[in-house]
């Protein structure tokens, strides 16, 4: 268990390091380093966890399942990815002057608060705490959506605060009526807003207060989800802010809000003994992933059409996990690893191509191929993963959600069928003129590290041909987990 | 069972949340920022007194911290904050203008009876008292949002944002003797980051577009521009 208190920690001493020194050139390397340190931390509890089962903390604080391991050495690998590629852009962005090391400081340190409430959210046993460092983690990121001090980013960044915080907040009273359903039977004390005793104790809690419990928590870390109609927030957020940050705001925020939901609703389930928090969760997510494809047509801001994409795939996974068959289940769990792969590899891409063209206006961006193949390739072949075309893991993922609905709600079949096909003409009737374009005049190649994005790919590549076995284990044991049965 | 049969501590958690409710209605009729702010703070004071007389009379001492916790900061530094900023700011004079003042009372008050409507299905597991303050929590928390969607003033918005949060402390403290002291804590320091955000904010706003006017911020749209 001592890799898990590393891996709070890890974090916090980056923090402070870069509280001090986060204006300095040096920043970037320690900023790679604590996520490097962190990623070894995480994969050594996985391994921790994958030879000895389920571990529990002293002081039941922590609780590290076969359900939160492998997300959190997915945050570990997608934080490190992204300040790899956060280095050679932030000073891109300050050699133009659009940043003094101030800021520079203030991105670093928030950074390191950000991986740190991720994992804190993933990590602790308690669900007051995780609504806490849910809140964290929005107080991290939203003076790093102003970063830039322009007014549409000030604006965006009011938006993500205000939104959030009060849908948040929502969370915050379906946790409250959590712990007073549990208090009634197990007693006033600490004790009663742990997981692992709720999980226990589930089928005692009063399904009444359970359910209203539910509706608080779906809107409260829904609107963290950006499930429609709460995800105003979202697009703005990403589009305004630095490109590092979208990639870890869709990558990691938006799955860990997604898991949260899950473990509340594995409590609701136990409870109810229906299908209430299965049936809102499908409602929002289809209508997530539908209102989502049909707006990709609308966007003329490259980072908004993809922020679009992660809405969209975001109601998917939802609505898998609403489904909650053990296929479906399984389904979600495999997507959401390929899509904060993807769309983190995606946005990364994104941000050199928005630097290249020195725009983020999707009809000034143009002939990314011939300028600098890497990126043009990057963007074409990214594009093609996240629209699900085989044989990418998003296809499989995607292909397991279809048929987990075929097999239970046939009649739904058709609209996801629709919204996959909106989807990717979406995608592909701007992406195509940007990648295959006219090349600007005097457009040329920048420093760019594309390392990250190639890794990222090819490991989605490598999902979506087998699952390793490790991985396939742990799905399977989550899926039991929140369906009750293993998928088969 | 009627209200004098009651025992006298639970006569006087129904008095405050009575008064807590009539506080977040006194927010939504006040166009003055500087008052808005002091009821603000007699909200918090208010929400403090239930804690600590839930702390002496049930004999949590822990409830102590958190009575002592919530008048600090929603007593006492988030509004001397806001009064501070509000001067500084040079918006002590000025009017917040409240369309259709009627009919935004009317919503209130339906909003009331609408979370004595959702809290129902609590009524059978629990007493009266719970029953009310947690009908009344959740009047405080919508009350609070709706006091954000009916002003244009930032600072307006801060404090419907704050009252939202004092609803869920007192949903917590009346129903549930507060929450364990780690979330408590954790809560509380959150609260206070909130505020130092949204202190940073008004300068970036108002930099931005030389008012507090959130109105003005409609740059962002889905619509074509």
């Amino acid at each position: 268990m001592i890799a898990v208190y590393l891996i709070l920690l890890i974090p916090l001493v980056g923090m402070v390091a870069l509280a001090w020194r986060g204006g300095d050139v040096s920043a970037e390397r320690i900023n790679i380093r604590c996520n490097g340190l962190a990623l070894a931390a995480s994969v050594w509890l996985a391994a921790d966890v994958l030879w000895n089962g389920p571990r529990l903390s002293a002081g039941q604080l922590l609780y590290i399942d076969s359900y939160n391991v492998y997300l959190i050495v997915l945050t570990a690998f997608v934080g490190l990815t992204t300040s790899i590629f956060s280095g050679p852009y932030m000073s891109h962005e300050r050699e133009i002057g659009r940043l003094t090391p101030r800021r520079l400081k203030l991105y670093h340190t928030m950074y390191q608060g950000f991986m740190l409430a991720m994992y804190l959210v993933l990590t602790t046993n308690n669900m007051g705490v995780m609504w806490v460092a849910m809140e964290g983690a929005t107080l991290a990121t939203v003076l790093l959506v102003s970063l830039y001090r322009t007014p549409e980013s000030v604006e965006a960044a009011w938006k993500y605060f205000i939104l959030c915080g009060v849908g948040i907040a929502q969370a915050l009273f379906g946790t409250v009526l959590l712990y007073f359903a549990a208090e009634q039977h197990l007693g006033v004390g600490g004790d009663a807003l742990l997981w692992t005793v709720l999980h226990e104790h589930s089928a005692q809690l009063e399904p009444a207060i359970l359910g209203l419990a539910f509706v608080f928590l779906l809107v409260g870390y829904g609107t963290k989800i950006g499930l429609v109609p709460l995800h105003n927030w979202l697009p703005d957020a990403h589009s305004e802010g630095p490109t590092p940050m979208s990639a870890i705001l869709s990558g990691l925020l938006l799955n860990d809000a997604l898991y949260a939901v899950v473990r509340c609703k594995i409590l609701v389930d136990g409870s109810l003994g229906n299908h209430l928090a299965g049936h809102l969760m499908m409602g929002f997510g289809l209508l997530s992933f539908l209102v989502a494809s049909l707006f990709l047509h609308r966007q003329t801001d490259i980072k908004r059409l993809f922020s679009y994409s992660s809405i969209e795939h975001m109601g998917l996974m939802t609505y898998a996990f609403g489904v909650g068959s053990p296929w479906a289940t399984f389904a979600a769990l495999f997507h959401m690893t390929t899509h904060s792969l993807t769309k983190s590899a995606i946005f990364v891409t994104v941000g050199h191509a928005a630097q290249l063209a020195g725009t983020q206006r999707m009809d000034r961006i143009r002939g990314l191929i011939l300028t600098q193949p890497t990126i043009g390739w990057g963007l074409l072949v990214g594009t093609v993963a996240i629209a699900g075309f085989p044989p990418f893991g998003v296809f499989a993922s995607e292909f397991l959600v279809l048929v987990a609905t075929m097999h239970d709600y046939p009649w739904l079949t058709p609209l996801l069928l629709l919204g996959v096909g909106l989807a990717f003409a979406g995608l592909f009737r701007h992406i195509q003129p940007m990648v295959y374009g006219d090349v600007p005049e005097g457009q040329k190649p920048i420093a760019a590290n594309l390392w990250p994005v190639m890794l990222h790919l090819a490991l989605v590549l490598w999902l979506g041909l087998s699952i390793p076995a490790f991985l396939g284990n742990w799905f399977s044991q989550a899926t039991q987990l929140i369906s009750g049965a293993l998928p088969q | 069972m009627s209200i004098t049969d009651l025992d006298l501590y639970s006569q006087a958690i129904l008095l405050l949340a009575g008064l807590i409710a009539l506080t977040s209605f006194l927010m939504l009729g006040q166009s003055r920022l500087v008052r808005l702010v002091f009821i603000f703070a007699v909200q918090g004071a208010l929400l403090a007194g239930a804690t600590a007389m839930a702390a002496g009379v049930l004999d949590y001492p822990h409830l102590y911290i958190s009575a002592g916790l919530s008048l600090l900061l929603k007593g006492i530094i988030i509004p001397l904050l806001l009064h501070r900023l509000i001067h500084r700011m040079g918006l002590h004079r000025e009017m917040d203008t409240i369309d259709h003042p009627a009919r935004l009372m009317m919503g209130g008050t339906a909003l009331v009876v609408f979370s004595y409507y959702v809290s129902l299905p609590i009524v059978q597991h629990s007493t009266l008292v719970t029953l009310n303050a947690i009908a009344v929590s959740l009047a405080v928390v919508l009350l609070g949002m709706l006091l954000m969607i009916s002003r244009r003033q930032a600072v307006a918005h801060v404090v419907g944002f704050m009252s939202i949060e004092n609803g869920l402390f007192f949903a917590a403290v009346v129903s549930t003797y507060g929450m364990p002291m780690v979330v408590e804590l954790g809560v509380a320091f959150d609260v206070l980051v909130a505020a130092v955000v949204f202190g940073v904010f008004f300068f970036q706003i108002r930099a931005s577009i030389d008012s507090l006017n959130v109105d003005r911020l409609s740059k962002l749209s889905e619509a074509e521009q």
